[in-house]
């Protein structure tokens, strides 16, 4: 298969769409996405006040968003309706759907964002879809619930966990071949990867650990341990992780332990443990990275973490049982 | 050939390519054993999906637990196997087990009633392999009857009736009648409440035997008005292993007071309405599998099977006794999709869990509740902790 030529790709997608002078438009409004699970909407604050601009009516149960390459578009998994929906961020709505099979949870872009790889965790499988045409080119068979997806550095490799299996599936995009598994720790969820790509951070819900992949050879480097104090092991529950810009610091949230990890990434040690909110999943990072924003999945609200004082800033109510934050600033 | 069959095929055809590649795979083998009828899953009895009965043989958590596996197995150079063998009694079963055991099969699933359990457990004392306990519930396996190669993945009654004393505890509703059964079964359940009642400081405030008859000589003992009239209390327990009584207590009490027990509200292994954890994907993976919903019996089968492949995944399949020793460890994580880590207890072999306080399609709390706390680990405040243990094998 030969790889399409990025430019020409992109363009026809936007000029396909018809969205071209409004998606010009929408450039850095500064608006904070959050899915919320059990409302089927996307809550959109302004990133300034964090006061609700607009509730965005989506399929049934929201859950995993990006954005787009050029930034005028959010793409949502809407888990319970089989679909991916397009949100239009000059317009801030629903502008296109595209269908992705039983069960999505998460998904990330080919690197020329021509194509999504979705995870569909009824069917245990991985489905590579066409984001122009709305077609899927492959279904990839991997370990049952598989969840978490990574699109590696360079694009060649495809990373995905099973949560079942316990292990990561390491995936030639390029052939759609399962090139390695590589059994971690328990309950894997999701990814984080260094700049240069040579490491793979993966959590693991069951067991308080995020497991480092060698990204070269495929196997467990190492594992971080996370023991914010007060907490048993067996309540710190690590789901969500982002990594700076720089590689030098990754943030996990720890679920039921309502906390998150601020790690040094060379060392490996846990510099701070920052309390949040109930059910801590979902963490994303402003552009500047002056902040990050934590999902609290079971208080159904946001914690505003300024990453220089590892302090929350603020908590803002969104809607019920929210899943992922993405920032258009 | 269905296309379930089908799959099947493809499934063990790819197995075996992937063993063929792969030189010599080693393959783990479970038996699975079951008596030719047990009156538990009796389809007569079953119709009316009472709370308290199990909705089929276990067998399917089973496959569905191998299936799981595959991947997993694959990546260490391992395939699960599952054999199913039936008899008509204890002695029956104890000849499977051997002629399966001389096949190599180390691993055992037994879905039998209590007794049969016992006899089987005394029987193999001893012997290079394991038995899993998947569907009997009665407290004396873990006490006097336990024998160290014995696990359990079912909780007992005594967890069962601790989960509901908790929730009612937190409710305030601490002032209980209870209605009990004449089986033996029945007596067991409703003498697990009361000392889950002493436990939790809950108050019987009456206790009262029924009979389920039309009978008009023994009116007091049938009939539902009769039997919750008098003194005032907060809710009614049914201890009712059968269920067909239990399963008209509800709205037929003089007094507006909720029915838990064996009807209205039960505390169970796993139930099909369970929306976290990943657990909807579990019991879609079983409905698919077995065409009805999952149930506690049916979990328990299903973690039986994934409590040894993660074992033999994570010591690299090492040999029995090292195995065993990983099994019953402190080290393992077994993943029972109800969002704790589960492990053994290391004192009577039982898998301690949460358990789900549930209606007939709604889970309406997770046990142990928050509040009730253990020195170690807040899940042995539901059945035997280690000091209450008179597990010597």
């Amino acid at each position: 298969m030969t790889r399409p030529t990025t430019p020409i790709r992109c363009l026809a997608a936007v000029l396909s769409l018809g969205l071209f002078a409004g998606a010009a438009l929408a450039k850095d409004t500064g608006y904070l996405f959050v899915s919320s699970e059990n409302d089927n909407a996307v809550t959109v604050l302004d990133g300034k006040s964090f006061q609700v601009v607009k509730a965005i009516a989506t399929g049934e149960r929201p859950r995993d968003m990006k954005l787009s390459a050029d930034r005028s578009q959010v793409f949502v998994i809407a888990s319970n309706s089989e679909r991916v929906d397009v949100i239009d961020i000059a317009k801030l709505e629903v502008v296109r759907s595209i269908d992705v099979g039983e069960d999505p949870e998460m998904f990330d872009f080919a690197k020329d964002g021509s194509r999504i790889y979705v995870s569909n965790e009824e069917d245990a499988e991985v489905s590579v879809i066409d984001v122009v045409a709305n077609k899927v080119l492959a279904k990839i068979e991997v370990g049952e619930e598989p969840e978490g997806v990574l699109v590696g550095k360079d694009g060649s490799r495809l990373y995905v966990t099973s949560e079942v299996a316990n292990m990561v599936h390491v995936i030639d995009t390029a052939s759609n071949a399962i090139l390695a598994n590589v059994v971690v720790g328990n309950r894997p969820r999701r990814f984080a990867d260094t700049p240069d790509g040579s490491e793979v951070w993966v959590t693991n819900e069951l067991g308080a650990s995020v497991t480092v992949l060698d990204a070269k050879a495929n196997v467990v480097k190492e594992t971080v341990t996370f023991a914010p104090k007060g907490f048993r092991s067996d309540d710190v529950t690590p789901v969500g992780i982002t990594m700076t810009r720089d590689g030098k610091t990754a943030y996990v949230t720890l679920g039921r332990a309502n906390h998150v990890a601020v790690v040094d990434v060379a060392t490996r040690k846990v510099r701070d443990y920052v309390l949040v909110g109930n059910r801590a999943w979902g963490a994303t990072l402003s552009r500047d990275e002056s902040m990050l924003v934590v999902v609290n999945g079971l208080s159904d609200d946001i914690s505003l973490v300024d990453t220089k004082t590892n302090k929350v800033l603020r908590s803002v109510p969104v809607g019920r049982v929210p899943h992922t934050a993405v920032i258009d600033d | 050939m269905n296309s379930r069959a089908l799959t099947h095929l493809a499934l063990v055809a790819s197995l075996l390519l992937f063993a063929l590649v792969a030189g010599a795979a080693e393959v783990v083998r479970f038996g699975y054993l079951e008596l030719n009828e047990d009156p538990r899953y009796d389809e007569r009895k079953a119709f009316f999906r009472t709370l308290s009965r199990p909705l089929g043989a276990p067998f399917a958590g089973a496959e569905v637990a191998l299936r799981e596996s595959r991947f997993v197995g694959q990546a260490i150079g391992v395939s699960f196997d599952l054999v199913r063998a039936r008899g008509a009694d204890a002695p029956a079963l104890l000849a499977e087990l051997e002629k399966l055991h001389a096949e190599g099969v180390r691993h055992f699933l037994i879905d039998a009633p209590g007794k049969v359990v016992a006899e089987l457990a005394s029987a193999t004392r001893g012997r290079e392999l394991l038995l899993f306990n998947v569907s009997a519930p009665d407290d004396a396996l873990r006490q006097a009857q336990c024998q160290a190669h014995l696990y359990h993945t079912i909780p007992n009654h005594g967890m069962q009736a601790d989960a509901l004393a908790q929730f009612l505890v937190a409710k305030k509703w601490r002032n209980v009648l209870l209605l009990q059964g004449p089986r033996d079964e029945d007596k067991l359940v409703g003498a697990a409440f009361e000392n889950s009642a002493r436990r939790f400081g809950l108050k019987i405030v009456d206790r009262k035997d029924f009979v389920l008859s039309n009978d008009p000589r023994q009116r007091e003992l049938g009939n539902v008005g009769l039997l919750t009239a008098g003194g005032d209390y907060d809710v009614v327990f049914v201890a009712d292993s059968d269920g067909e009584f239990a399963r008209s207590v509800p709205y037929d009490t003089v007094r507006p007071r909720p029915v838990v027990g064996a009807e209205g509200l039960v505390a169970e292994a796993w139930h099909w309405a369970w929306p976290r954890h990943g657990a909807p994907q579990l019991t879609s993976r079983f409905e698919k599998q077995a065409r009805r919903h999952m149930g506690s019996a049916d979990w328990a089968a299903w973690v039986a099977v994934k409590a040894v492949v993660e074992a033999v995944v994570r010591t690299g399949n090492a040999p029995f006794d090292k195995l065993v020793a990983y099994l019953g460890g402190e080290e393992i994580t077994i993943d029972g999709f109800k969002g704790n880590r589960l492990y053994f207890r290391d004192w009577d072999r039982q898998l301690r869990q949460p358990l789900l306080i549930a209606t007939h399609n709604a889970v309406i709390e997770r046990a142990p509740l928050q509040g009730f706390l253990h020195q170690t680990n807040n899940m042995d405040t539901l059945g035997f902790d280690r000091r209450d243990s008179r597990c010597k094998p």
